[in-house]
């Protein structure tokens, strides 16, 4: 086995070891302490954050690559190098096995045990259209017409009461933590929470545990035996699909952001900081850059890389790592793209910033320019860094959807939301509707993107109490004590 | 006021030039013209001399940014840096890279009136629909009138536009037929057409922009002269729409603007899904078969348009504004 390790999977674990680092940032100093615990009080926020970190688990899983090595050929000599399988595979596939391998033929319906296309068969001498068994999905039923419905509600009910005892057990383990922290008893605590006592919504976070649990109980239960999202044109599995998309959305959302953040915290900082014509040299770069339409801007740069990756065919050992470049290379495009609103917005707050007394003080005392900046203008514009972080997450979700429309997004050998979409399109024009791969689109990339947005909002909430305009707030005194 | 505007539109050029470098160098050095030759020839029996009649045929065939076979000024004028820059500005696009393609400057004359067909009336609904949803929350805050509006917000904007279209789509013109899926007719029939696209592409940007006035609104509520307007015993609703609207629209109608570039563009998804021959669909299209002159240009008409709206705006304000004229 060789661990193959791709760009983005090298930069999905950078960036979760900053997060790590960010964490432990936040638990030692007490503003950002409480700034994020205003985050968690917001209940969607706290209950979309637990979605999130969800998907993210399966992002993580499914950066871990391997190729398995190919047992030797029969006559090659001892001490020849090992040949490697041509497909790589992650984490999350290898936990998704049965997935890969239940490949039908061609479309089927969610939880069906008939093809969807029929099939001419002669049948005691005569041709007759009838749809064939599916390869796979109820293939165990021996007379499906009579066992199908029963097996479906067994199933699901296994599925369900699995789920609730995961959902429990998580709720139990909670509860117990919250008791020793707070020193009350698992009783006392389990009532608080139910109460909804407390300064963080532990009750709306439950909930969610709750309802993610009995999902995720259900369609594990018929993994393996249905396809709950049915299969696409060539057989696969749809819920793998979205499953896998889950990352390439992840990946998209999280790069890219994080690429347009060095160009636009330090040119927006120094020109904030030095006005004159370094101040003048950066607007105009910026200005430049924004005065092209974004989509235009984003095709043109796609393209030259893609004659430059047709250029050198060579530079990549499998299909995997061409489109996993292709992916690097878009986040890239889209960072060098997209940086001008938040530096526009980061050299007016420095602009600010740099009259008030604390920096003149300490321009006074001949603290150096670089050190003003890092020291004393950066931590105090952090907070817009991040706010525009997490808005502009959810927005290259959905972006990432229009680039692979318009023929500039990920790899189509890529699972993609966008590359789901893209076919679910000719699909819902069929006539009977081939709807369920864009349902399963819809359903996950609503998910993630919704949760993105409140996560965000909360965020936005806590670190700038300005934006609480954006708030809807009922009159109604509440009930809940804020402790 | 007048050097404040000569200043403006000097700037403008100015941009431009930059654009125009930044599009060159992207196209032309990041990747050279063999390289396109190439790639648009295909195949695998590529000849040097394929390769040079392509470039003479598009013009390609001399030096990038300096031609060491001339002297004097032609050292400069002679290369396809300065040939390329020359024809954009005089807005001769020339001919697209495709062997069957035509001239592109036709093209774009032609389908921008497509698109401005589609963008116009949508601008102006958009900008009503948006302003109306969000005073009738305004006008119910603090009610689960305004609290349900914008969860519908929040959860419209988490929708991806490509949702509202197939469904859309499915649903108005399959289900119900109640217009055609997608097409084009010239002359006064194309408002059928024109029908489902403006009534979706409403629906899918409705959420993002009602939340966002709401809380130009609700900002502009908390200020002194509505407690002031309030305190004289001025009806609610006098408030709102006599003073709140009229102050709150400077920000509305600056941040509608950014929009206005995509009236002349025409929305690229919303063309190429109901068959309007737009310049959001040539751009598509373009983009499909790897046309980069028609890209290259449509990059340059596209901050144009971009750079003119922003200009207008800001001597429009100056105008309005007597404020910014004075600083």
């Amino acid at each position: 086995m060789k661990l193959v390790v791709l760009w983005t999977d090298a930069t999905v674990w950078a960036l979760v070891a900053c997060a790590v680092a960010y964490a432990a940032l936040v638990l030692r100093t007490p503003n950002l302490r409480a700034s994020w615990r205003k985050v968690f009080r917001d209940a969607p926020a706290l209950s979309s954050a637990i979605v999130l970190a969800l998907c993210l688990v399966v992002t993580v899983a499914d950066s871990v690559h391997w190729r398995r090595a190919l047992p030797p050929a029969a006559g090659t000599p001892v001490g020849a190098p090992v040949q490697y399988e041509p497909v790589t595979r992650s984490a999350l596939d290898a936990a998704l096995t049965e997935l890969i391998e239940s490949r039908e033929v061609t479309y089927s319906r969610p939880f069906d045990y008939l093809s969807f296309t029929k099939d001419t068969v002669s049948v005691n001498g005569q041709l007759r259209r009838v749809a064939p068994r599916l390869l796979h999905g109820g293939v165990h039923l021996a007379d499906p017409e009579h066992q199908w419905k029963a097996d479906l509600l067994a199933r699901g009910g296994i599925g369900l009461l699995r789920g609730l005892l995961l959902a429990l057990a998580a709720g139990a383990l909670l509860t117990w933590l919250l008791g020793r922290g707070r020193g009350t008893g698992f009783f006392e605590t389990a009532g608080a929470i139910w109460r909804n006592e407390g300064e963080i919504p532990w009750r709306a976070a439950l909930w969610t545990v709750v309802v993610v649990g009995l999902l995720a109980g259900v369609v594990t239960s018929y993994m393996g035996w249905y396809h709950v999202f049915g299969t696409d044109t060539t057989g696969n599995d749809v819920l793998y699909q979205a499953l896998k998309s889950i990352r390439t959305a992840f990946v998209i959302g999280a790069l890219a952001t994080v690429a347009t953040l060095p160009l636009a915290v330090v040119l927006g900082i120094m020109a904030g900081y030095f006005r004159g014509w370094v101040d003048e040299v950066i607007q105009y770069v910026y200005t430049v850059l924004s005065s092209v339409p974004n989509v235009l801007l984003i095709a043109a740069c796609v393209l030259m890389v893609q004659v430059f990756l047709d250029k050198h065919p060579e530079m990549f050992e499998t299909g995997v790592e061409r489109a996993d470049v292709k992916l690097f290379l878009l986040c890239t495009v889209l960072g060098l793209t997209g940086w001008a609103s938040l530096c526009r917005l980061l050299r007016a707050e420095t602009m600010k910033l740099r009259e008030l007394d604390f920096v003149q003080a300490a321009d006074a005392f001949g603290v150096s320019a670089w050190r003003i900046m890092t020291r004393h203008v950066f931590p105090n514009v952090a907070h817009l860094m991040l706010i525009v972080t997490v808005l502009d997450f959810s927005a290259l979700i959905l972006y990432e959807a229009v680039l692979s429309y318009v023929g500039v997004g990920v790899d189509p050998s890529m699972n993609s939301f966008g590359g789901m979409i893209n076919l679910a399109r000719k699909e819902m024009s069929r006539d009977p509707v081939v709807w369920w791969s864009f349902a399963a689109a819809f359903g996950f990339m609503v998910t993630v993107v919704l949760a993105a947005n409140l996560f965000a909002d909360g965020v936005r909430d806590a670190f700038d109490p300005r934006a609480r305009a954006f708030r809807p707030r009922l009159m109604v005194p509440k009930k809940s004590k804020v402790a | 006021m007048l050097p404040y505007v000569i200043r403006r539109f000097l700037y403008g050029a100015l941009i431009l030039l930059g654009v125009n470098l930044a599009t060159f160098f992207l196209f032309f050095t990041v990747n050279t013209p063999d390289d396109m030759a190439r790639l648009n020839i295909g195949g695998k029996h590529v000849t040097q001399d394929l390769i040079d009649k392509w470039k003479a045929e598009r013009g390609y065939d001399k030096p990038l940014y300096v031609n060491d076979a001339k002297q004097g000024v032609e050292r400069y004028t002679e290369t396809i840096f300065w040939e390329r820059s020359i024809s954009l500005f005089e807005l001769r696009f020339g001919r697209a890279d495709g062997d069957a393609a035509g001239d592109i400057g036709q093209e774009v004359a032609r389908r921008m009136w497509v698109s401005l067909q589609l963008a116009l009336p949508l601008f102006v609904l958009q900008v009503i629909a948006s302003t109306g949803f969000a005073l009738l929350l305004v006008m119910f805050r603090h009610t689960r009138l305004d609290f349900w509006g914008v969860v519908t917000c929040v959860v419209m904007l988490s929708i991806s536009s490509f949702f509202y279209i197939i469904v859309g789509q499915l649903v108005f013109a399959r289900m119900l037929r109640l217009a055609p899926i997608s097409g084009y007719v010239a002359g006064w029939d194309v408002g059928k057409f024109l029908l489902l696209p403006i009534f979706l592409s409403l629906l899918a940007r409705l959420g993002t922009e009602a939340r966002l006035y709401r809380a130009m609104f609700l900002e502009e509520i908390g200020k002194d002269y509505v407690r002031t307007a309030r305190a004289k015993g001025m009806a609610e609703v006098v408030v709102l729409y006599r003073h709140v609207l009229r102050n709150a629209l400077i920000p509305i109608v600056t941040s509608a603007g950014s929009y206005l570039p995509y009236v002349f563009l025409g929305s690229l998804v919303f063309e190429s899904f109901f068959g309007l021959p737009g310049l959001g669909a040539y751009v598509i299209e373009a983009i499909t078969k790897q046309d980069f002159a028609i890209v290259r240009t449509m990059v340059f008409v596209g901050s144009l348009l971009y750079i003119a709206t922003y200009v207008l705006i800001d001597v429009a304000y100056t105008w309005v504004d007597p404020r910014v004229r004075l600083s």
